[in-house]
């Protein structure tokens, strides 16, 4: 197991402008999900990802076109990571023309390019195996982005040992944010992931930094060699969810939620680099805004219209 | 006046309360959050260890449930969504359902798998489903659903009382409603296990509806715009035991017998009504019984193309004028 530094106060590496302005299109896009389902306007439910934005992200430039990623519920950030189209995710969850699989998925079931998400927890490890399997050979990965609490479905450990056995080039990240909806890890996680990937063989990094530049720069030979060689590896993020498991129902005391958003990324990265931070940070709000605005102006979507 | 999941939260109170060999589990069950429809609040608090909290793993919950109850003990445990119970389908079929006859004597298990159903909140294809119909024909395994009208601690003894396990299964929508409450122009009463609703005073209706706890609400808006509007009188049944299918009382007379199922078509509840019913009223029946199903199709996210799929009150008076006319 490879540990990375404890996280620094300030990041050691300056994020370029395409990151920061990945983080902050993550960030807006689902602030306003939030506040759209406060108006009454979105149905059914959303997951967000506040604070994690910077795996996804981090993960982007790691990442091929011909790389298959699989998401799940909490997938905004994932999808606007790999492809920064907010109207077509917005016009999804809204059910709007436009919409990126006819508003039949909704937030959490999209299937775009190579990008592909599920609302069942695990079911997509074995798939993702299967796939890694037909890219194996080519220099193509599949990456699957799993909670810590998905490690409680037995599909998750039948497609490890799959995945070790026939060498597959598959990426598991992992986002332990400590909790699963409302259950913390320790009561619903015996052991650790780290020893689960040994059992099975399959290589494991640890990543506690939150710096986009250091985390990416410990991943790049490891991504390398899923490709190469081709072999599995999970990575899991020590990561915090900031919001609600799902909107309004975050039951958690409130010094907790208050350490989760001590770790948060945005307020780091406005001291550190103010002036360019604050021109980012409106340009994606206001981005969103005329997002939100333009998509929910559309008529409603048809299925096999989509874009 | 309770609302439904208030009435069975308060079920299961009593009933943890009543028997201390009863358990729950369940994917965040225990307090404060009390379940993803609150459902099982203030329990964990009340009754200790009795109450747990599991990992995401619907199969093992379901099978450490079985073995509770195998040991002596019962055991509720809850599936977040009913879509996710196909997660715990071996153990449930293959295991608990077979585990009371498949060692050539009886062994009880008392189990209740309780499942919450149905769609019209817009959450999407994996998270709307009415799963019944894949249970329906399974050796040992009975099926039940909450309806607004039975007692949900009275279905609880009675599932337990049967020593096999049961599928309980609760409509998301019919959470929020009031239980014992219809419309002001109907009436209900229990006919043993079926709740009857009917027009106060009228005489023999035109049509007689059968439907299951999640639809109730929809059937009499159709009802109402049917008698209101086209003059057309109905009555409905509503059983809590799904399957075996329960005797339906009073049908000998109906002119016609529809099905009302928010399953989707194909392989359904509905037509396992209609089975039982066919040897019982072939020769009065003047037309083929009518089965109303949701659309073959995947549960759209978007509340426009859910609504298209789902069983609606506008497709159910459609259907039975259609039949009627
Ligand atoms: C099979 C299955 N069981 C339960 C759920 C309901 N559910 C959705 S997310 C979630 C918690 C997931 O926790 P984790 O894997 O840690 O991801 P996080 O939400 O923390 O990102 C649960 C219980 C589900 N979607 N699928
Ligand atoms: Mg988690």
């Amino acid at each position: 197991m490879i540990v990375t530094a404890a996280p620094p106060r300030s990041p050691r590496h300056a994020l370029n402008d395409g990151d920061l302005r990945s983080l902050l299109l993550i960030r807006h896009f689902e602030r306003a999900l939030l506040r759209l389902f406060e108006q009454g306007v979105l149905s059914g439910t959303t997951h967000t990802c506040l604070g994690q934005e910077y795996i996804p992200v981090t993960l982007s430039a790691l990442l091929r076109d011909d790389d298959f990623v699989f998401s799940n519920h909490r997938g905004h950030g994932h999808f606007l990571a790999r492809h920064p189209d907010p109207h077509g995710l917005l016009a999804e969850i809204m059910g709007r023309e436009g919409a990126l699989c006819g508003g039949v998925g909704g937030s959490q079931h999209i299937y775009h390019r190579r990008f592909l998400s599920t609302g069942v927890q695990g079911e997509s490890l074995p798939v993702a195996t299967g796939v890694a399997l037909k890219l194996a050979g080519t220099g193509a990965l599949a990456c699957a982005y799993i909670g810590d609490g998905t490690w409680g479905e037995g599909a998750v450990y039948e497609a490890l040992n799959m995945a070790s056995l026939w060498r597959v080039p598959l990426l598991v990240v992992v986002e332990h944010n400590g909790i699963a909806q409302s259950t913390p890890t320790s009561a619903q996680m015996a052991g650790t992931i780290a020893a689960r990937a040994a059992a099975f063989g399959v290589r494991h990094h640890h990543v506690t930094s939150t710096d986009v530049g250091e985390i990416r720069d410990a991943l790049a030979p490891l991504v390398d060699a899923v490709r190469a060689e081709p072999s599995p590896l999970v990575v899991e993020f020590a990561t915090h969810r900031l919001g609600p498991h799902s909107k309004g129902d975050d039951t958690r005391p409130p010094e907790e939620i208050r350490r989760a958003q001590e770790s948060d990324w945005y307020d780091r990265h406005a001291e550190t680099d103010p002036e360019r931070f604050a021109r980012l940070d409106r340009e994606q709000r206001e981005l969103v805004e005329r997002v939100v605005a333009e998509v929910s102006a559309r008529p409603l979507s048809r299925p096999g219209g989509a874009a | 006046m309770t609302r439904v999941s208030e009435h069975l939260n308060q079920a299961l109170h009593d009933l943890m309360e009543s028997d201390p060999s009863v358990h729950l589990l369940g994917e965040d069950v225990s307090d404060p959050y009390g379940g993803a429809f609150k459902v099982t609040r203030g329990l964990s608090g009340r009754f200790g260890s009795r109450v747990r909290s599991t990992p995401l793993s619907e199969g093992a919950i379901a099978g450490v449930g079985a073995g509770l109850a195998l040991a002596g003990d019962k055991a509720i445990v809850e599936i977040m969504f009913a879509d996710f119970v196909a997660l715990a389908f071996d153990q449930i079929t293959n295991f608990a359902a077979k585990s009371t006859s498949m060692y050539g004597r009886p062994v009880p298990v008392p189990l209740v798998v309780r499942c919450p159903t149905g769609g019209n909140r817009g959450y999407g294809p994996t998270h709307s489903q009415n799963p019944q119909k894949h249970f329906i024909g399974v050796p040992g395994l009975s099926l039940f659903e909450m309806t607004p009208f039975h007692d949900a601690g009275e279905l609880f003894s009675r599932m337990f009382g049967l020593g096999r396990p049961c599928l309980f299964f609760e409509d998301k929508v019919l959470y929020t409603r009031q239980m014992y409450r219809t419309d002001d122009l109907f009436r209900f009463e229990l006919v043993d296990d079926v709740a009857r609703v009917y027009l106060d005073g009228a005489g023999r209706p035109d049509c007689t509806l059968v439907t299951h706890g999640g639809l109730v609400h929809r059937t009499l808006d159709a009802m109402r715009a049917l008698l209101l509007e086209d003059d057309l009188i109905c009555e409905l049944l509503v059983p809590a035991q799904l399957y075996p299918v329960p005797h339906l009382p009073g049908l000998e007379d109906a002119p016609h017998v529809c099905v009302v199922d928010d399953g989707t078509e194909g392989g359904t509840w509905a037509a396992e009504v209609a089975t039982a019913l066919y040897p019982r009223l072939w020769g009065r029946l003047r037309r083929p019984i009518t089965l109303i199903n949701s659309a073959d199709g995947v549960i759209p996210a978007a509340p426009h193309l859910e609504r298209e799929v789902l069983v609606q009150a506008d497709s159910i008076r459609a259907a039975v004028r259609e039949a009627l006319s």
